[in-house]
């Protein structure tokens, strides 16, 4: 196992610029996921780090060396592909085989290790079948034997599990966090889904139009997203957000929003101050939003979604977009198109410099 | 009760199926079924020495005859080595210069287009083209110092060869054009895993590119092998089946008989001779390549 390190990577295809001045360091054993919406570039970083795209700019190393002009043959790691890419002319045995064949490993010594693998992935049933005579989920299953089967420095997932139902994807989850556990391994991880990364990452590195938006723990991620964009993008349902401004001053600040005036603690109102144009986005997320007749904030119910557990209330504040509550299933339910108050718990408040996104840390 | 409606209906709609497949039953009927039965039949008949005197009924005589005689044996001999010359060799270079033409390189269009260029000419025009080169008084042969008495297409050593050789230069661009359409159908997914996994370009080519390509391959070889028995232009333009018969396949032979001798019936029979050779050789090329071949999922 390596540790993987990019080092200022740029990668422009003609005059896009697919990743951006990209610095991220994969500590060993680490499995670090890359997350971000489609056409981010965290699955160009991905094949940059694998060989099959050359950087434009920078350097990426795996362990101590130095692999920008290495093969991905010789870089000494593993993929797994969106869509397996399993070869459909070799039995699942042959597909596990392969890499080791490909590095000359003696066939004596391939056969318990072909075993092995398709141990650990449950497929010891399936060796003599071709890729087509198995399921979806096995067929991911056969992807990920190949890449343990060896022990490569680091293992590359670029979208695992997006094409597989949503009950086996939570199920394989698991598995696959269990698996990084046991193998011990680097794994690098590219997904688009939050809810994966969320639960899968030893830290998140959340990408956004190629470049790096912020990296970290993903509770820490959650708890203090770095801008508007990670704290729209992490946590299911997204964090609202409404536009507000400052006014007062000490322990009378108060933050103007279009459903009301929200006391904030000086610090805040400090940090709000600092707004490069005075305008501040509010951020709370639905758990830190409650339904409060004395609250300070007006609003309009728009839909309810009852998810058994909990439920979200659907509001329009003014003319914002719609903030979502979320409530236990046993709090009292709100009617359809009532009007009612809400509360945001004081440190579930966050504030974003309207103009740039970027997060205001409350003063001391 | 509903048995018989069932039956009425289907009958109704097998009546409707016949209506609409009639058009081009009549068609074939009219341009490849009676043809065919009828060349069959004409194989049954002696064509007489002189034209004005009757035809004489032989039943099966002249085909075994016909198909006993050397200058059928040589016919077949001639034929298959030429498709063992053309086939196989069309196949390698279009493959070769498919995968040198798959690559994102710039101007990589122009070599494409170059490459396919020969699609756009005909057996004749390359024939010309040949006969030119090869021609021992003005070609590229006397140009480059090489004297070649007899002239290359008048030499029974060469002659097949140097036909084999316009036919493949002449083939190339279909041979590209559907090996290309072969490597572009192999996920780049797989490649890329093929890469990562540690293959060199070797084991890559041999285990991964191949298999997936072997549809392509196969389709290849059976279709190239049926041209391969049927050309005709190219040894007509440049050897006339000479020289000593060297250059005279099947259709070259049944060419002759029909024209030069007016041997009408000889050359049915040979015509039926060289359709049951092709669908011998197809019916066995399915059979034996199928087994090996590999069709994606």
């Amino acid at each position: 196992m390596a540790r993987v390190v990019l080092d200022h990577v740029t990668k422009r295809f003609g005059d896009v610029t697919a990743v951006d001045d990209l610095s991220l360091e994969v500590e060993d054993r680490e499995f670090l996921v890359l997350l971000g919406p489609s056409g981010c570039g965290k699955s160009t970083a991905l094949r940059m780090i694998a060989g099959l795209e050359s950087l434009t700019e920078g350097r990426i190393a795996i362990g101590d060396r130095v692999v920008n002009d290495v093969e991905p043959k010789d870089r000494d790691i593993a993929m797994v592909f969106q869509s397996y890419a399993l070869y459909p002319h070799m039995s699942v045995a042959r597909n596990i085989e392969f890499p080791l064949r490909s590095r000359k490993v003696p066939e004596p010594e391939r056969g318990p290790l072909v075993q092995e693998a398709a141990r650990a992935l449950g497929l010891t049933d399936l060796l003599d079948r071709k890729p087509a005579q198995v399921s979806g989920g096995q067929r991911q299953r056969v992807a990920l034997a190949r890449a343990i089967v060896r022990r490569p420095a680091a293992f590359l997932m670029d979208e695992p599990l997006s094409n597989l139902d949503a009950k086996l994807r939570v199920q394989t989850r698991a598995e696959l966090i269990e698996l990084q556990r046991r193998l011990d391994a680097t794994v690098i991880y590219v997904t688009h889904d939050q809810v994966e990364a969320m639960t899968m990452g030893h830290r998140i590195a959340i990408m956004n139009d190629g470049v790096l938006q912020q990296v970290g723990p993903p509770q820490s991620v959650y708890e203090r997203p770095a801008n508007l964009f990670v704290a729209r993008f992490i946590g299911a349902p997204p964090m609202n957000t409404i536009q507000g401004r400052v006014l007062g001053e000490g322990d009378d600040t108060v933050l103007a929003t279009p459903g009301g005036r929200i006391p904030v603690p000086a610090g805040l109102g400090a940090a709000a101050r600092t707004a490069s144009t005075g305008e501040v986005v509010v951020g709370v997320r639905p758990e830190h939003l409650e339904v409060d007749p004395d609250g300070p904030l007006e609003a309009q119910v728009a839909v309810i979604e009852s998810l058994g557990h909990e439920r979200h209330v659907v509001c329009r504040i003014g003319d914002e977009p719609l903030v979502i509550v979320r409530q236990a299933a046993d709090e009292p339910r709100p009617a359809e198109g009532s009007a009612l108050r809400l509360r945001a718990a004081v440190d579930g408040i966050h504030l974003f410099d309207a103009a740039t996104g970027a997060r205001l840390e409350a003063q001391a | 009760m509903t048995a018989t409606r069932f039956w009425n209906r289907r009958r109704r709609e097998a009546g409707l199926g016949y209506l609409m497949l009639a058009p081009s039953l009549l068609v074939f009927s009219v341009f490849v079924f009676y043809p065919f039965l009828r060349n069959f039949y004409l194989g049954f008949f002696r064509t007489p020495p002189f034209p004005g005197l009757p035809q004489r009924y032989v039943g099966f005589d002249q085909y075994r005859e016909v198909l006993t005689s050397s200058y059928f044996t040589n016919s077949m001999r001639v034929t298959v080595l030429f498709a063992l010359l053309t086939v196989p060799t069309g196949i390698i270079l279009g493959l070769l210069l498919a995968m040198l033409a798959n690559q994102q390189l710039r101007g990589i269009g122009w070599y494409r287009t170059i490459f396919s260029s020969t699609v756009a000419t005909s057996v004749a025009v390359a024939s010309v083209i040949f006969g030119t080169l090869l021609n021992p008084q003005v070609g590229l042969l006397p140009w480059l110092g090489i004297s070649t008495t007899p002239s290359i297409l008048e030499n029974p050593k060469y002659a097949l060869l140097a036909v084999a050789v316009t036919t493949i230069w002449q083939n190339l661009g279909l041979s590209f054009i559907v090996m290309s359409s072969g490597l572009q159908a192999i996920p780049d997914e797989i490649i890329e895993a093929s890469e990562v996994d540690g293959a060199g370009s070797g084991l890559r080519f041999f285990r991964v590119t191949l298999p997936l390509l072997s549809p392509t391959v196969f389709f290849a070889v059976v279709v190239g092998s049926i041209v391969a028995f049927q050309s005709f232009g190219q040894i007509d333009l440049l050897t006339q089946g000479g020289p000593l018969q060297k250059t005279n396949v099947l259709t070259y032979a049944i060419y002759t008989a029909l024209r030069g001798e007016q041997n009408e019936g000889k050359a049915a029979v040979l015509s039926v001779a060289l359709f049951l050779v092709t669908l011998v050789l197809t019916i066995a090329q399915m059979r034996i390549l199928e087994r090996r071949v590999h069709y994606g999922d």
